[in-house]
């Protein structure tokens, strides 16, 4: 790994390898990232993963279908609503079953607060990446209003479970419409402050613009979806290409940017919260009524021979679900097609000739959440 | 007003009668080093509370609020808690030079608090070339920067020195020019000559833009030669987990920790001698009776208020700006702030061979 050369006065010389990692403020969590560095320059990152690999694939070979719901929680956690949908829509489309506009109206709101959540909490940590820690406590204070109406609704924050093949956990509680309708009044006077503390600094467009440019080519051969594809023209919008849920009976843009440069990725992250706010004003106020979990699902759910696929846009891109089905209640294999795992693999792609600052951040606006990639 | 000569002069009586010359002046020696080691201590714990009560405001926190009222203990537990931790040394670190670089860093700082003017009176040494003297000593410090990032024997250590070295001494040259505009003003080096200078208005005032120019040029280099945010490069959280100083715990840490806040303080107290007057109390030209009652505040208190008011500013960049790059970084110093600063040198030469400044 660091063999010694010579240079040409007779000098022994070696690579410059730093390990980024498994232990470091900017990776979030235990991703480790080999540089090779030359001075501040990086030559090469070379990812490691696997050290939060908990197996999840083969453990839901073991569960009923009921039981995975669960487990895809711990995946991508600040996706935590469109994971459960995902798996709980695979069920629902095997047995050919169909839930009530009432369930997919609240699943689809849900989906959309989270993705909100989980883009507040990125904006807070892209500015600590990039040195502005007072961006981190901003993202907060408005992620917490969010949690506030999971944990009345759904009993947690974090891990929810709401979802369940077939509907939902529970209802919502009365004071969801309320709730909701406040924090998308004041999420709106805050995502301009967004903008006006960091988006408008002159500091931080020098540090975003036109550093680690992706093209839309390498985009789609590298399988970069979510918005971060989206960022450099790769239409690949779930949302749009395959509705699912309500999304088909609500008007909103998918964000495309032209650059695919860092500001652009950034960009289109802010963006997409606006798009989400306006999802949830449209939704909000006609909540349909009807039942929230269908009858026709039983407690044992056993799904016909056969191999399924669902994908879902997660707050990271698509994440796909694949299941290979015996016929038993439990699924012979599955497979996650997770977002983060192949949105890393382009670092190495788009960080050769950057500085280390700036590999943090176009780390920063991949936006990995390292539990997803290990899995 | 005050002047604290009177109290300095009467000690200095009381112990020469008590003893020989040379027993005085050692005896003066150690009041002024104890003197000031209390100060330095003090100040520092205030401004770490001060800081992170002040970012705590920024960022939507209360901030420390549970060690003695309102939290003001909690910077003496932090420093307690620091003194009883462990020495760690990774292997094949250079120990000699380990052990140096802290001590290093902090006598740089305290060197050069011994040439600030505190108040009317109140200065350990003034010496006939104070601002180029503080300068100097406080640009030693980089050298235990240097010496601790090598000697810790980590990679990220190393970088982060490196980036240090080639910020501290970019940024130097412009924080030495644009305390330059005001010496060629004031006409002398002398730190009490430039306060003496600032008698009817203070050189922000009195100097037109060029000054305000090398004031904000101040500001900016004051906070990079100080490894503050946005210029804290060399320890770079986020790219570099602490910089160069990783490897270091317990006592050791604290002395990088305090030096970082005495240079805070020094840089603060610098700017406002040179450009708002030091102690020097507001005046405005013959407003004679204006003049009379901001005389009633006295000395310390105008520059310990100029002092924070800088202190303020620095922290306010801090906790609201991202940290440049590098690259950028010195960009910004040899292709912007230094043309900007020898231009502004010249006019302001031109002016007081004119006399146009008030």
């Amino acid at each position: 790994m660091t063999e010694e050369t010579l240079t040409k006065e007779g000098l022994k010389t070696q690579e410059y390898f730093v390990n980024m990692g498994p232990q470091h403020p900017s990776t979030h969590g235990v991703l480790r990232l080999m540089l090779e560095l030359d001075g501040e320059i990086i030559k090469k990152v070379i990812p490691h993963i696997g050290y939060v690999h908990r197996s999840i694939e083969k453990m839901c070979e073991k569960d009923s279908y009921r039981q995975i719901v669960h487990i895809t929680d711990r995946m991508d956690y600040l996706s935590n609503h469109m994971n459960n949908e995902a798996v709980c829509l695979l069920v629902e489309n095997a047995l050919e079953i169909e839930v009530s506009d009432r369930v997919k109206v609240i699943r689809t709101i849900m989906s959309e607060l989270t993705r909100l959540s989980s883009h507040q909490l990125w904006w807070g940590v892209m500015g600590m990446d990039l040195g502005a820690l007072t961006t981190f406590l901003y993202g907060f204070r408005d992620r917490e209003m969010i949690n506030d109406i999971f944990e009345e609704t759904c009993g947690a924050r974090l891990t929810m479970n709401y979802n369940t093949p077939g509907g939902l956990m529970f209802d919502i509680h009365p004071n969801f419409q309320r709730r909701v309708k406040e924090f998308v009044a004041h999420f709106k006077t805050k995502l301009p402050e967004y903008d006006a503390l960091l988006s408008d600094n002159v500091i931080f467009r020098n540090r975003t613009e036109g550093i680690g440019v992706l093209s839309k080519e390498d985009a789609i051969s590298f399988g970069v979806t979510g918005p971060t594809g989206r960022a450099s023209g790769f239409s690949n919008d779930i949302r749009k290409h395959k509705p699912y849920s309500a999304y088909d009976r609500v008007e909103f843009k998918e964000i495309l940017m032209e650059t695919g440069d860092t500001f652009s990725r950034y960009k289109a992250r802010i963006l997409e919260m606006w798009e989400s706010l306006s999802i949830i004003e449209q939704l909000i106020d006609n909540i349909p009524e009807g039942e929230i979990q269908s009858p026709a699902v039983k407690a044992v759910i056993k799904l016909p021979k056969g191999e399924f696929y669902q994908s879902v846009e997660t707050a990271r891109g698509e994440l796909g679900v694949y299941v290979v089905s015996d016929g038993t209640k439990n699924p012979y294999r599955v497979k996650f097609r997770s977002p983060g795992f192949s949105n890393l693999f382009v670092l190495n792609h788009l960080a050769q000739g950057y500085k280390i600052a700036d590999l943090v951040a176009m780390m920063s606006t991949i936006d990995l959440v390292i539990p997803d990639i290990d899995r | 007003m005050y002047n604290f000569s009177a109290l300095t002069q009467s000690i200095h009586q009381y112990l020469s009668e008590a003893m020989s010359p040379l027993g005085a002046k050692i005896t003066e020696m150690a009041i002024i080093g104890l003197v000031l080691i209390a100060f330095v201590a003090l100040s520092v714990m205030g401004l770490v509370y001060i800081e992170r009560k002040v970012a705590a405001f920024f960022q939507l926190r209360v901030g420390p609020n549970r060690v003695g009222k309102w939290g003001l203990l909690q910077t003496l537990a932090d420093f307690l808690k620091l003194l009883m931790k462990e020495h760690i040394m990774a292997r094949n670190a250079d120990k000699f030079l380990f052990n140096l670089a802290p001590f290093l860093i902090v006598t740089a700082a305290f060197l050069a608090i011994g040439a600030v003017p505190f108040g009317l009176g109140l200065q350990a040494f003034d010496i006939n070339i104070g601002v180029f003297y503080i300068s100097a000593v406080s640009s030693i410090g980089v050298l235990g920067i240097l010496i601790g990032g090598w000697a810790g024997n980590n990679k990220y250590s190393l970088i982060g020195a490196l980036r240090s070295g080639a910020q501290v001494i970019s940024y130097e040259i412009s924080a030495i020019l644009s305390l330059l505009t005001i010496v060629v003003l004031a006409g002398d080096l002398q730190l009490s000559a430039i306060i003496e200078s600032q008698r009817d208005g203070w050189w922000v005032f009195k100097g037109h833009i060029p000054v305000l120019i090398s004031f904000v040029i101040f500001l900016i280099a004051g906070t990079a030669e100080t490894n503050r945010g946005p210029f804290d490069m060399a320890e770079a959280e986020s790219e570099l987990t602490a910089g160069f100083h990783t490897e270091y715990s317990g006592i050791k840490f604290a002395m990088f920790f305090l030096a970082e806040y005495v240079n805070l303080f020094i840089i603060a107290a610098v700017g406002a001698t040179v450009f708002l007057g030091g102690w020097m109390p507001l005046h405005i030209g013959h407003w004679q009776a204006f003049n009379h009652i901001m005389d009633y505040i006295p000395s310390i208190v105008w520059f310990f208020l100029k002092t924070g008011g800088i202190i303020g500013i620095i922290m306010w960049f801090k906790w609201t700006f991202p940290r440049l790059r590098i690259d950028q970084l010195l960009v910004l110093e040899w292709k912007y702030l230094l043309p900007i600063n020898l231009v502004n040198l010249l006019v302001v030469a031109f002016i007081t061979l004119m006399g146009w400044h008030f």
